[in-house]
């Protein structure tokens, strides 16, 4: 273990050491291969969904409804007679869009802004923060209403509504962290060398911005799966008859006692799916923390 | 002596009860019921609230027969636009003022003039009314009105005391006065509306129960989990699905009633630009879409074969439908033939609304995988309800998965919907035959006669089609098998008379 | 300090502002007609022309407002559209259960969420890191109503050990009340635990590596001095910021779990006046939300000077 960064060490240009290095840790770390394993098998499956042998996610058979797992349906038929696993498969590419497009439309917006805020302080912090807070003051059904009426009801649609809603919680951990990292000693003799804005955002802000976001990102990656559950249910995510793990869920709330396997399959899809990009996350994590080697 | 004078099944009934009184009878509702005045309420766990707060003028009994209540008697003129009603001596209202026939025309002016009265259109015909004497009062018609006593037998025949009433103005609802078996107590909105015991009831003997809570619980999974944990006496509306887990539990009791109402699909036929597509424009398409439809499968799949398949406003089992159109049989091939007949052999794409409660969801799914075989594409767009009510009636739609709750005469399930100046014709569908068919059903008293207005009415629906009737939801109680004494009715309502629970 | 929280204060004044004409904006742009809704299911035209006339609906926009505005500064916030009853009164009957709710959950995430992170980044790379790594992810990917109703159907029904649902206030009777609570509290509470221990974790595990936290060991302090007297108050600051960003999720996002315990709060509240369209209840709901949150963040950024007093100029 090496000390913390000190300026001189770290007024090198260190990126492209840095990248391998981590690549070196992350690799030496079992459980975030495991969950980078997790993560490429649902992407995989996701994307491979129209070549797989299974019967199409809107197909129905009236005399097999709510049918546990047999040989022809090894996940057990829905609540009109539809195979649920290849529902299952079809659902993941809705399900793991909504994830990841949501974070990724709320890491674009929140942390450059957080930064900014913390960064520049004064008023261009006030303004920041006041937005965020009316932001979150806003209920999310009402944002997500209110943009489903202007954009019209579809998947995409409910990404952006859930990304804008995801997104002040990032605004407000870049721009804690931000303020932080400005206290260090090291900001202050880097700042004292006369490193410029730019060059102090990217050596020593980005990197420690990073660990919060990544854990908090990959968090709600996974309320975001679970959000499209709750914006399909109000008709503002998938449209049916197109599957979702989330609407899957949601149906099948009202048939837990007669067809359990229709809310266990999608639920341990979510379970497995927010495990990997935990672990992963973690592994990330890990190996991008400037005071570790 | 008392015993003597009050003995008979009702006093027997609350005998026995009274061995093990029930304090309190706890009752799940599906939602909870908006204001709680009945001339300004619309929802229908507010009527089931009323069924123990407000007595009505006249009652129905579980075959739709009109019987007295807090009339005792009426009788018609030979032109029928005069009725002339009796009333019950010896009621009083919550707050101990006299019930009287100045007290029925105070609560029929307010249903008429009170600038936000929903009951307008109900009370219409009414044009003038006179107070005979105490107990009689004489109403005026402007035209014969068959429908007017089945509207008594609801909110708009329900007594609130005129003291109140002028009180509180538009804000009685937040404490109603009524004449029912129980008194209002309080409301926590969406938790609980708490009813108790009116001493002075005319028909206090029929009633078992010190309080009524009424608990509104909208998740069916979890109404029921709270029947079964002892924390409810009876539910309202238990989920189809969820019946036979209920039949086979040996604490819980199930009674059932087909409903008054239906549902059905709207076709946009000339309400706006949206009309003009092929299933607006052709009859043949929308009975091509009606005929690819299987009924019966519709109504195993979603609701398990507990509801009414039909094809009519009327329920298969109800004295006013049509038996020459029985619910038709599904026909792929005559589909394709009517498709192919109105000149679209290759198929054609139809958007349905649809409101996006799971249930609705369902049923259109299993609607769009029945007509893609006949080569009919439909498209469901979600929306809620708010949202699919506006878009519905502005004219913002193709076709509209939407139901009607039901009403007592049958005028109340066809006229509005098919005249062609009718408040809920959203369709914008138009056909003189079919408004001289259903205007001359409100003219007559005679139920012989209605009901050939109504075939007409019927047979000509059936070649329009700017409805199609899908089933008729039916409604399910469940009660604790501890409650005795309850009896379902086609309208949906809990009536406590002679309902007791024993320990 | 006090000229901090002062200035914080006057600065919220614009923002509720700002909240309060993006919400009402942002409502009567939405799709439906409360009207129509309320009009009942005739929808009378008749009925239609007197309801628009009395809640002013004909009234364009900014003087509806005005209007709202106007009165809402002499504490007056309408009626429900939906059962008559004043905003205020609404809110006041519907905070405290909310409230009840959101405090009971919030300890029981911090009771879990707070020591497993703790343990978890000490015993980084263990069996108990893993335990608690996938007890903490199974409370986040579980949902709510999944989770809810399972306990209902277990606990209440099967064991009959807790009410299945509803609410009794805590004065009626405290500890009905709170047995009352605490299936829904856990519900609840767990997906915030999982967030909190990660979050407890991470932070401990950067602070572990400090400089600080290794003088402090090598002055021989004992280990669990050090633990939670020079790690975990490090580690507290990006925890407090998670935690003032869940008490507000918690005050609007108790809508799943109020639904499925039908706890009469805030989430339910709201959900339905936004499906009725009640525009005054979302109103005054979002307002007083709004205030709670500013609230928060105040709270919060005062809670980063004590825990790290270099932070204090700003």
């Amino acid at each position: 273990m090496t000390a913390t960064v000190d300026p001189e060490v770290a007024a090198d240009p260190l990126p492209p050491r840095r990248r391998s290095r981590a690549w070196a840790k992350f690799r030496r770390n079992p459980s975030a291969i495991l969950g980078g394993a997790i993560v490429v098998f649902f992407l995989v499956v996701a994307i491979l969904a129209p070549l797989l042998p299974v019967p199409g996610p809107a197909e129905t058979d009236w005399s097999a409804v709510r049918k546990p797992p047999t040989a022809a349906h090894p996940f057990g038929t829905d609540e009109i007679g539809r195979d649920v696993l290849s529902r299952m498969i079809w659902g993941a590419q809705a399900s793991l869009l909504a994830g990841v497009v949501s974070v990724l439309i709320a890491v674009a917006l929140g942390v450059p802004l957080g930064m900014i805020a913390g960064y520049m302080r004064g008023w261009t912090d006030a303004v920041i923060s006041r937005f965020t807070e009316a932001l979150l003051a806003a209920p999310f059904l009402i944002l997500a209403i209110a943009l489903a009426a202007f954009l019209g009801p579809s998947l995409t649609n409910a990404m952006i509504a859930i990304g804008l809603s995801a997104m002040p919680i990032f605004v407000r951990l870049s721009r804690a962290q931000t303020l932080s990292v400005m206290t260090e000693d090291y900001v202050e003799s880097a700042r004292a060398v006369g490193i410029g804005h730019v060059g102090l955002i990217w050596r020593y802000i980005l990197p420690n911005i990073f660990p919060p976001i990544i854990v908090q990102g990959t968090l709600t990656i996974a309320t975001a799966i679970i959000a499209e559950a709750s914006l399909s249910f109000l008709g503002l995510g998938q449209q049916p008859p197109a599957p979702s793990w989330g609407a899957m869920l949601n149906t099948a709330k009202n048939f837990l006692e007669q067809a359990p396997w229709m809310a266990l399959y999608p639920g341990i899809a979510i379970f497995l799916v927010v495990l990997g990009f935990n672990l992963l996350g973690d592994g990330l994590r890990d190996a991008l923390d400037p005071r570790d080697t | 002596m008392r015993i003597t004078k009050t003995l008979g099944l009702a006093a027997l009934l609350a005998m026995t009860a009274g061995l093990a009184h029930a304090q309190d009878l706890r009752i799940g509702l599906q939602e909870d019921p908006d204001v709680l005045d009945p001339d300004q309420s619309r929802t229908f766990v507010g009527r089931i609230v009323y069924a123990s707060l407000c007595d009505k003028l006249v009652d129905i009994t579980p075959d739709l027969e009109i019987i007295p209540m807090l009339a005792t008697g009426w009788e018609w003129s030979d032109d029928g636009t005069e009725l002339t009603m009796s009333l019950r001596e010896g009621v009083t209202f919550h707050d101990g003022e006299p019930f009287n026939a100045a007290a029925v025309a105070a609560n029929i002016d307010r249903s008429k003039n009170l600038d936000v009265s929903r009951r307008k259109s109900e009370v219409k015909s009414i044009e003038s009314w006179e107070v005979v004497d105490d107990y009689t009062i004489r109403f005026t018609l402007s035209a014969p009105d068959a429908t007017l006593m089945a509207q008594f037998a609801d909110r708009a025949g329900m007594m609130l005391s005129p003291k109140a009433t002028e009180a509180a103005g538009a804000d009685f609802g937040l404490n109603p006065v009524c004449a029912g078996p129980f008194v209002f107590k309080e409301r926590v909105q969406q938790d609980r509306i708490v009813l108790e015991k009116f001493a002075d009831y005319y028909r206090a003997d029929e009633i078992n129960f010190d309080s009524v809570t009424f608990l509104p619980i909208p998740d069916t999974t979890v109404r029921l989990a709270n029947l079964r944990a002892g924390d409810l006496h009876m539910l309202e509306r238990l989920a189809a699905t969820d019946l036979a887990s209920a039949e086979a539990d040996d604490g819980l009791n199930v009674e059932r009633a087909t409903s008054l109402g239906y549902q059905g699909i709207t076709i946009n036929i000339a309400n706006g630009p949206r009309a003009d597509n092929p299933i607006g424009q052709s009859a043949a398409v929308r009975r091509a879409l009606s005929l690819s439809i299987d009924r019966n499968a519709l109504n195993q799949v979603v609701f398990e074969g507990a509801f009414a398949p039909g094809n009519q406003p009327y329920a298969p089992t109800s004295p006013w439908y049509n038996t020459a159109f029985p619910v038709p049989e599904r026909d792929i091939d005559a589909a394709k033939a009517l498709l192919a007949e109105a000149g679209h052999a290759d198929g054609i794409t139809v958007e349905v609304q649809v409101a996006n409660n799971p249930v609705q969801t369902q049923v259109m799914q299993v609607i769009q995988a029945m007509a893609a075989e006949a080569g009919i594409t439909v498209e469901l767009a979600a929306k809620e309800f708010a949202t699919l009510l506006a878009d519905q009636s502005a004219g913002e739609f193709v076709a509209s998965q939407i139901g009607w709750s039901g009403r007592v005469d049958p005028d109340g399930n066809i006229h509005q919907f098919m005249t062609a100046n009718g408040g809920l014709n959203d369709a914008d569908y138009s056909n003189p035959d079919m408004d001289k068919a259903l205007n001359e059903a409100r003219l007559s008293n005679d139920p012989a006669v209605r009901k050939q207005s109504y075939d007409a009415a019927i047979a000509l629906q059936q070649e329009d089609m700017p409805i199609i009737y899908l089933y008729h939801p039916v409604w399910i109680w469940a009660l604790d098998e501890k409650v005795a004494g309850f009896t379902p009715y086609p309208d949906g309502m809990i009536r406590l008379h002679g309902v007791s629970v024993s320990e | 300090m006090l000229a901090f929280l002062g200035r914080r204060i006057l600065i919220a004044i614009p923002t509720v502002f700002l909240i309060s004409v993006f919400v009402f904006t942002l409502q009567h742009l939405l799709p439906g007609d409360p009207i129509l809704v309320m009009a009942g299911e005739e929808r009378d035209p008749e009925i239609i022309a007197a309801l628009r006339e009395k809640y002013r609906m004909n009234d364009p926009i900014t003087v509806q407002y005005l209007a709202w505005a106007g009165n809402a500064l002499q504490g007056d916030l309408g009626i429900s559209l939906r059962t008559q009853q004043p905003v205020l009164e609404l809110i006041a009957e519907k905070l405290p259960v909310t409230i009840q709710l959101a405090v009971m959950a919030l300890i029981i995430a911090i009771l879990i969420g707070i020591p497993a992170g703790v343990l978890s980044a000490y015993k980084k790379g263990t069996w108990i890191d893993w335990l608690a790594n996938i007890i903490a992810l199974s409370g986040l990917s579980v949902p709510n109503f999944w989770l809810g109703i399972m306990l209902i159907l277990l606990v209440s029904v099967r064991l009959g050990w807790l009410p299945a649902s509803g609410y009794l206030p805590l004065s009626e009777d405290p500890l009905q009340s709170i047995r009352v609570m605490v299936m829904p509290a856990f519900v609840l509470g767990t997906a915030l635990a999982a967030t909190l221990m990660r979050h407890t974790r991470s932070a401990m595990l950067s602070v572990l590596k400090s400089d600080y936290v290794r003088t402090a060991r090598a002055k021989g302090l004992r280990e669990g001095v050090v633990l939670v007297k020079h790690a975990l108050r490090n580690a507290l600051v990006p925890v407090v910021t998670v935690i003032t960003l869940l008490f507000g999720e918690l005050l609007a996002g108790a809508v799943l779990t109020e639904q499925i315990f039908t706890i009469p709060g805030f989430g339910k509240l709201v959900v339905d006046a936004v499906f009725n369209r009640d525009y005054a209840v979302v109103q005054g709901i979002v307002l007083c939300t709004g205030i709670a949150f500013i609230a928060m963040n105040i709270l919060a950024d005062a809670a980063y000077r004590v825990l790290n007093p270099r932070m204090s100029d700003q």
